[in-house]
C-alpha cells in the first residue's frame, strides 16, 4: 500500500504553527516545576518534529531535535529552567516557524539565524549536561536482587504499525518494569526501493531484568499478540545473582543505556531511509507547493456549533414540508395555518443565518495570543517593565475581520510599549507602581465588537500632540480644537511625536495606516488620553463583513442600500433651512451643520421623478466626519442584506460597495458613503475646471 | 448489443443516431445566435445557461451597452447588450430576446457575463479547419472580439472570442 503523503502536509502545516503557538505561550508562563506545562510544550515539539521527519523537512527534524533534547532535560528535571534558556527556546520557535514557512512556500530562509540558535543551543546543551548525568544512572542501578532476566523475542507482522500500535510504547513499558536491553534485528529489512514506509520490517531480542512477573510482560504484549510472534523465556535467576556483583550491574546497566541509545540509532537511520524516500515525493510535489500561498484557509469548528445547525436544517426541513403540504390543496380557510407557516420559517431562517454566521465565528484569542511574546519581547527591547492583561479573549469575531485586525493592534501595541509606558524611574518618581501594565480587552456592544488597549503611562501630551501638528502644517496655529480632535491628529499620515525615532516605532508611518486598515474593515478608532495616567485606544469593529444593516431608499425606480451604520438621521426638508451658496451648492441646515446636498438621481445619472428640493426625503450620512445629505425619493424598510461583491463577475463601481438581492430576487445596490462623496468632489472639480480652468488649486475644499 | 459494439459502429464523421441516442462523432460545437439581421456564434462549452430577458438593476454610470446586473441564483452577473456594444441593429426588448450566459475560465479566476442577443438559431459542429480568418476591413465589430467565420451553408458566421468579449474596456467606463 502506497499513499501520497502530500496530501495531509497543508494538515502538518496547519497543525504546526499550532504547536508552535502554543509552545510560545507555554514558555511565557513557564516557571520552575510545572511540569505539566513542559509536557505540553515537549509534546509539541515532538509532534512537530515526528511530522517534519514523515515528510522529509529534515531540516525542521534537525533543528527540533535539538529543542526536543533541551526540553527533555527539563522535563526529566535534569536542568533548571533558567530565564536564558527560556529566551534560547523561544528564539529556536522562531527558527522552527521560519523553516516551516520556509518549507511551505519552497523559500529560501535566514540560514545564519537559524545557524547561530542552533549553536546557542548545543552550546547550552553540551554546558550542564554532564553533572546530572551520573547521579541518574546510580539511581537507575539500585534494585532488589531478586530480579528475574527475561529473554523476550518479539517479531511483529509487517502491518503491526498500521493497526496503530508502535513498539516504542511497548519498549517503553517494559523498560519501567526493570532494565531492559534492546537489540534490533534488521536483516528482513528489503532494498530501499521495496520498502513500504508504513510496514514494520524489524524484529527485536530483548533482555529484560525485573522482578515482575511473566504475566506481567504477557500484559504488555496483550494488544499486539495477535500480530506478532512472541517469545518469552525465563533465564536463570540464581545464575546472574551470583555473576554479577552490585559493581558490574552498574557497569552492565551503563551499557544498556548505551545499546538503547543505539537501537534508537537504528530507529533514527530507518527514518532517514523512509524519509530519502519521501524527498522524492516532495521534489515531485514542488509543482503543488505554490498553492499553500494562496491560502484558502481553514476553520475548526466546535461539533456544539455543528450540532446547532443540524438540527435547525431538521426543523427547516419540517415548516418545509408543511408548507408544501398545505399548498398543494389550499383554499381561503387556511390562510391562517399559511401565516403560521412563513412566521416560522422566517425564524427558521433567521436562526439558521446567524448559526451560519457563528460558524464563521472564533474566539478573539486566536489574534491576542501572539502578544504576550510581543510584549515580552519588546519589554525586553525596551528595558522598560510590563505586563500584558489580556480580559475576554473568548468574545467571538468573525474570521476574516480577525486576519485583518491583528496588524493594526500590533502596531497598537508597539505604540503603547514604546511611546506609553515609561521607564521604570520615572515611573517611581511618578509615584507609580515599578511595572507598567497594558491591557487588551475585548468585548460585544450592539452589533459590534469593541477592541481596548490601553495603558497606564505618561498618556498623550495635548500640547506637544497640537505643536507638532502646527510644525507639520496640518492644523492653524489659532485653531481651537477639542481634545479628542487632537487626538485624531495622531492619525495623520506622516505624524509622529516621538522624540527619537526607534526600531519600535516613531517614524509616524503607523497609525494612519491603522486608521486605514480599520476603516477598510469598516471600523472605527477612538482614542482617550489623561495626562499622567495613560491612554486607551477603542477599535470598533462589525461582527462580520458578509451581512450588513441597511435602510432600502428609493431612486427612480432603482432601490439602494445605505448602510445603517453611517446614518445619522433621516428628515424632510424644510424650505426655510434650505440654503443655496457659493454657486448652485446647496446646503441644509441641520442644528448648527451646514450639511451639502447629494440628489443621489443625480450622481448616478439615473431618472428620477423627485426633483424638487423642497419636502424631499434627506438621508444624512457621515463619513470621515464629512456629513452629506443623500437626497431620495422614498424610504423603505430595514432590513439585513448579505453582501455580494461585483468584482466578481463585472468591476469595482465607484459609490457602490456591493449587491445584495432582495426578497423579490432582485438586485439592489449597496452605498459607498465615502466613495460618493469623492465621486462628487471629483464632478465639483470637473465642473469647476470647466468654468475656470485657471484656478484649481482648492476646489477640494468646498466640500 | 453491448457499448462497445455501438462504437465501433459510429463512422468518424457527422451527426448519427443509433436508436434514439443521438452521437455527435467529431469538431467543436458552437451556438449560433442573431443580432439583427447578422448571424454569431460562441463556444458553446463557455455557455452556461440562455435565459429570457428581464429588467436588470441599474449599475450607476456604467456604459450605455452595460444593462445592469440581475441574479442568477445567487449569483450577481452583470448583463451586457451585444447590440449596444457592437452597434449593430437597435435594442428593442421582445419576447424572442433572450440573454446567453456564458462563462469563460482562465488560470486565475472564471467570469460569468450574461449577453442580450435577438434570438438563439443553432448548435453548429465545425472542425477547428473549418473556422476561417476573418478579413481584416472590418465592420462595426472590433476585430479583437472575432475569433474567425464560419460558414454555415449559405450563411456566415461570425465565431467570437469569449475572453475577448468578458474584458472590460476602462476607456469607455464613463457614461
Amino acid at each position: 500500500m502506497t499513499v501520497d503523503l502530500s496530501q495531509f502536509i497543508p494538515s502538518f502545516l496547519e497543525e504546526s504553527f499550532e504547536g508552535l503557538e502554543l509552545m510560545e505561550s507555554g514558555l511565557l508562563n513557564l516557571q520552575e516545576g510545572d511540569s505539566e506545562l513542559i509536557h505540553s510544550i515537549f509534546r509539541a515539539a515532538h509532534s512537530i518534529k515526528g511530522g517534519a521527519g514523515t515528510f522529509g523537512f529534515e531540516n525542521v527534524t534537525d533543528f527540533t531535535h535539538l529543542v526536543e533534547t533541551l526540553l527533555d532535560e527539563m522535563r526529566d528535571g535534569r536542568r533548571e529552567i533558567t530565564s536564558e534558556d527560556t529566551e534560547i527556546l523561544l528564539e529556536s520557535v522562531d527558527c522552527i516557524r521560519l523553516l516551516i514557512e520556509a518549507a511551505r512556500d519552497g523559500e529560501e530562509y535566514d540560514n545564519e539565524k537559524i545557524e547561530q540558535t542552533s549553536k546557542r543551543l548545543t552550546a547550552t546543551l553540551d554546558g550542564k549536561n554532564h553533572s546530572k548525568e551520573a547521579c541518574d544512572n546510580t539511581e537507575e542501578v539500585v534494585k532488589s536482587p531478586n530480579d528475574l532476566e527475561y529473554l523476550i523475542h518479539f517479531v511483529p507482522e509487517l502491518s503491526l504499525a498500521k493497526t496503530g500500535n508502535d513498539p516504542i510504547f511497548l519498549f517503553t513499558a517494559l523498560a519501567e518494569l526493570g532494565v531492559l536491553t534492546i537489540e534490533a534485528d534488521s536483516s528482513s529489512l528489503p532494498a530501499l526501493n521495496d520498502i513500504d514506509p508504513l510496514e514494520l520490517y524489524l524484529s527485536w531480542q530483548l533482555k529484560l531484568i525485573s522482578s515482575a512477573s511473566i504475566d506481567d510482560i504477557k500484559e504488555i504484549f496483550e494488544w499486539v499478540e495477535d500480530e506478532c510472534e512472541l517469545d518469552i523465556i525465563i533465564v536463570d535467576a540464581d545464575n546472574l545473582a551470583s555473576s554479577s556483583t552490585v559493581q558490574d550491574l552498574e557497569q552492565s546497566s551503563n551499557e544498556q543505556v548505551k545499546e538503547v541509545k543505539e537501537t534508537q540509532g537504528v530507529e533514527v537511520s530507518s527514518n532517514s531511509e523512509t524519509s530519502n524516500q519521501s524527498e522524492v515525493t516532495k521534489e515531485s510535489n514542488a509543482g503543488i507547493k505554490p498553492k499553500a500561498k494562496s491560502d484558502v484557509g481553514s476553520i475548526r469548528v466546535g461539533v456544539d456549533k455543528v450540532d446547532s445547525l443540524i438540527n435547525l436544517v431538521g426543523e427547516l426541513v419540517i415548516t418545509q414540508s408543511m408548507l408544501s403540504e398545505l399548498g398543494s390543496d389550499f383554499d381561503m380557510s387556511k390562510v391562517d395555518r399559511l401565516t403560521n407557516g412563513l412566521e416560522q420559517l422566517l425564524q427558521n431562517t433567521k436562526e439558521l443565518q446567524e448559526s451560519v454566521m457563528r460558524i464563521r465565528m472564533l474566539p478573539i484569542s486566536f489574534a491576542f495570543n501572539r502578544f504576550p511574546r510581543l510584549v515580552h519581547d519588546l519589554a525586553n527591547k525596551t528595558g522598560k517593565d510590563m505586563e500584558l492583561v489580556i480580559k475576554g479573549e473568548q468574545t467571538e469575531l468573525d474570521k476574516t475581520v480577525m486576519e485583518q485586525i491583528g496588524d493594526p493592534l500590533v502596531h497598537l501595541i508597539r505604540n503603547a510599549v514604546d511611546h506609553g509606558i515609561e521607564s521604570s524611574e520615572v515611573r517611581l518618581a511618578n509615584g507609580k507602581p515599578k511595572q507598567g501594565v497594558i491591557s487588551l480587552d475585548a468585548y460585544h456592544q450592539g452589533g459590534n465588537i469593541v477592541i481596548e488597549i490601553s495603558d497606564d503611562g505618561g498618556g498623550i501630551d495635548r500640547e506637544n500632540v497640537f505643536s507638532k501638528a502646527v510644525e507639520k502644517g496640518l492644523v492653524d496655529a489659532n485653531a481651537t480644537l477639542t481634545d479628542s480632535q487632537v487626538f485624531d491628529l495622531l492619525f495623520e499620515p506622516g505624524f509622529s511625536t516621538a522624540a527619537e525615532v526607534t526600531d519600535i516605532s516613531g517614524r509616524g508611518v503607523g497609525m494612519d495606516v491603522v486608521k486605514r486598515n480599520i476603516q477598510a474593515l469598516g471600523g472605527r478608532i477612538q482614542v482617550d488620553s489623561t495626562p499622567g495616567e495613560g491612554s486607551t485606544f477603542k477599535v470598533n469593529l462589525p461582527l462580520t463583513l458578509a451581512i450588513l444593516d441597511g435602510q432600502l431608499v428609493k431612486v427612480g425606480t432603482e432601490t439602494y442600500i445605505i448602510p445603517l451604520i453611517s446614518i445619522v438621521e433621516s428628515l424632510q426638508i424644510e424650505k426655510e433651512y434650505l440654503n443655496r451658496v457659493s454657486g448652485d451648492m446647496d446646503l441644509y441646515r441641520l442644528r448648527d451643520d451646514n450639511v451639502p446636498i447629494l440628489p443621489i438621481y443625480q450622481l448616478f445619472n439615473i431618472n428620477s421623478q423627485c426633483t424638487d428640493l423642497d419636502n424631499a426625503l434627506l438621508v444624512v450620512v457621515e463619513s470621515d466626519g464629512q456629513k452629506v445629505g443623500l437626497m431620495v425619493d422614498d424610504l423603505l424598510a430595514q432590513q439585513q442584506v448579505v453582501i455580494k461583491s461585483l468584482k466578481d463577475n463585472y468591476q469595482q463601481v465607484l459609490g457602490i460597495s456591493g449587491a445584495t438581492i432582495l426578497g423579490d430576487g432582485s438586485v439592489a445596490m449597496i452605498l459607498d458613503i465615502p466613495g460618493m462623496i469623492q465621486m462628487a468632489l471629483e464632478k465639483a472639480q470637473r465642473i469647476q475646471l470647466k468654468k475656470y480652468p485657471n484656478h484649481t488649486d482648492k476646489v477640494g475644499e468646498y466640500i | 448489443m453491448n457499448i462497445q459494439a455501438m462504437a465501433n459502429e459510429i463512422p468518424s464523421e457527422g451527426e448519427h443516431s443509433i436508436e434514439g441516442i443521438d452521437f455527435i462523432t467529431s469538431g467543436d460545437q458552437y451556438l449560433t445566435f442573431t443580432l439583427s439581421h447578422e448571424q454569431y456564434a460562441v463556444d458553446i462549452l463557455c455557455v452556461e445557461e440562455i435565459r429570457s430577458w428581464e429588467r436588470p438593476t441599474i449599475i450607476p454610470n456604467s456604459p450605455t451597452y452595460i444593462q445592469g446586473v440581475i441574479n442568477m441564483r445567487g449569483v450577481i452577473v452583470p448583463i451586457i447588450d451585444l447590440r449596444l456594444k457592437f452597434s449593430i441593429g437597435e435594442a428593442s426588448y421582445t419576447e424572442t430576446t433572450v440573454v446567453i450566459v456564458l462563462t469563460y475560465q482562465d488560470d486565475v479566476a472564471s467570469r460569468t457575463m450574461g449577453f442580450v442577443v435577438d434570438a438563439v438559431s443553432d448548435v453548429l459542429n465545425v472542425e477547428s479547419e473549418e473556422i476561417k480568418p476573418a478579413p481584416q476591413f472590418g465592420g462595426c465589430v472590433p476585430p479583437q472580439y472575432i475569433e474567425g467565420l464560419i460558414n454555415a451553408e449559405a450563411n456566415v458566421v461570425t465565431l467570437l472570442n469569449v475572453a475577448n468579449l468578458q474584458l472590460l474596456e476602462k476607456d469607455d467606463n464613463h457614461a
